[in-house]
């Protein structure tokens, strides 16, 4: 059976719709990779703390931290919720929000810094890399400037930072009082993780 | 270079500085909108388990075991020769401990009168920083009189030693700095010592607490009698203090015209009267120690 030429002409007209269809979605595909390159986050950061003092040791730890990292910029940007602080002993939580930090005016801490080595980080090639961090810590109201190493593992699409740094309660402004200043350490601890996943902004 | 091209190239500059900070904050603010953490319950709407006398909505949280130790002297009005009270004191020993974050109970001894108590506390509304405006909690206690049988016209009977307490508890934490609490309480004494006297007493508690400092706070506490035989006999009771909170223990020291620690002692019998100096000083002690490490809830 011939197939007329009308219907040659149909099928070549559907080939190159399909086509370019086709190129379409790879294009749009492409633009949701060069979009998902741009921005990472997580909503369930970890951030630890640890003093240790002559007479106890305290530790809480926060899984409530949002992080965004913006792979072009090498922006980085904190928001960490200080209620979501747990520690082994309720009235420690409690002594923690009421009487250092003070939750109620200071809700959340936050940093906004910047990767500066950034030219040495290849987001698509899967390894460990070193990073300088500089920015602005906020704590209890009060801005500090930070300057930290961190360690960046690129896994596929996934962003691993680790990040150790410590800070005193006197630089923020927070209060220790005579009686508790043996249960206390000058330094705390401070121990960031986050497990960074692409973003994509939702549509209005 | 010109005036004008210096103009351009500065505000060019400027505004590639500025637009690189205001990507920055927008970045941080993106991260604050992420946020996931829900509306939380009010916290340490009083720093301790008693307001002064009587109970505050608090209860312990899940695995944590308080030892309460009160105390008053006598009273002020009794002199020199006792030390304004101080060669006195009635004491009681208490132990409550957090099943849950919601469910406390506790027991506890009294000198005055031997009495033994025990009493449950179950915090049913919460206050939320949106949304429940008021924390309620319920109280209800039995009390035991041991003290040696010396009523000549009854028999003694076990029932007979028994003083049951009913109480809610109604706080809100008005300001970092002020809450308030009422507590409409009934009493009931299994046995009265007159056939005139009230076995059923109603009162209504009323007080709060503003702020002093971090960790202290000026308490007032007034319970009020309502009219019947038990007031037209009786004072209410009226408390004044204050709570130093040292993280761990928090120390509550007290003027009060009530000598008993408990419900059925310092409401429908107390005799004290301030304006006559029967004021006892006193304070409570409290002391928490974790004893379960897993917090439920």
């Amino acid at each position: 059976m011939t197939v007329p030429p009308t219907t040659k002409a149909m099928n070549l007209i559907v080939k190159r719709l399909v086509s370019g269809l086709f190129a379409m979605v790879c294009l749009l595909c492409l633009g949701h990779v060069i979009q998902a390159q741009g921005k990472f986050y997580t909503k369930t950061g970890y951030i630890s703390f640890y003093s240790k003092a002559p007479l106890e040791d305290i530790e809480a730890h926060n899984r409530q931290v949002v992080s965004f990292l913006d792979a072009k910029t090498g922006e980085l940007a904190f928001s960490v919720p200080m209620k979501a602080f747990q520690f082994k002993k309720a009235l420690m939580q409690e002594h923690f929000n009421e009487n250092y930090v003070e939750s109620h005016k200071y809700p959340k801490a936050s940093f906004r810094g910047k990767i500066l080595n950034l030219s040495e980080v290849d987001f698509t090639q899967d390894r460990l890399y070193n990073l300088q961090l500089e920015g602005v810590l906020t704590i209890h109201g009060v801005e500090r400037l930070l300057r930290t190493t961190a360690t960046l593992q690129v896994n596929g699409d996934q962003l691993q930072g680790r990040a150790n740094f410590s800070v005193t309660p006197q630089e923020f402004n927070i209060e220790i009082p005579a009686l508790v200043r043996e249960n206390i350490a000058k330094r705390i601890d401070i121990s960031v993780q986050m497990l960074y996943k692409p973003y994509q902004e939702k549509p209005l | 270079m010109t005036m004008a091209k210096r103009i351009i190239l500065l505000s060019l500059l400027w505004g590639a500085f500025t637009y690189n900070c205001l990507a920055q904050e927008d970045l941080l603010k993106l991260a604050e909108t992420q946020d996931s953490t829900q509306a939380d319950y009010t916290s340490a709407t009083f720093k301790a388990v008693r307001l002064l006398n009587g109970h505050t909505i608090e209860t312990n949280r899940a695995g944590e075991l308080l030892f309460l130790i009160s105390h008053r002297f006598g009273t002020l009005n009794s002199g020199a020769y006792e030390l304004w009270g101080l060669d006195q004191a009635t004491i009681r020993l208490g132990l409550e401990y957090g099943f849950t974050d919601r469910f406390t109970a506790g027991i506890g001894r009294s000198s005055l009168e031997k009495t033994y108590d025990g009493f449950l506390k179950y915090k049913l509304l919460r206050q939320k920083e949106t949304g429940m405006p008021l924390t309620l909690t319920l109280f209800t206690s039995a009390a035991i009189k041991t003290l040696k049988w010396i009523e000549p016209t009854v028999e003694e009977q076990f029932k007979y030693r028994l003083t049951y307490t009913y109480q809610a508890l109604l706080a809100r934490k008005i300001s970092e700095h002020i809450s308030l609490q009422v507590a409409p309480t009934l009493i009931h004494r299994n046995l009265v010592p007159l056939a005139s006297d009230e076995n059923n007493v109603y009162a209504l508690g009323a007080g709060g607490r503003v702020k002093l400092s971090k960790r202290t706070t000026f308490n007032a506490e007034y319970f009020y009698l309502l009219p019947g035989e038990t007031a037209d006999q009786f004072k209410n009771t009226l408390s004044l203090g204050v709570d130093i909170d040292t993280g761990g223990h928090v120390f509550q020291l007290m003027a009060t015209n009530a000598q008993g620690m408990i419900e059925p002692l310092f409401i429908p019998r107390n005799a004290g009267s301030w304006s006559q100096g029967d004021i006892y000083f006193g304070f409570n002690i409290s002391r928490v120690f974790q004893i379960r490490k897993d917090k439920a809830e």
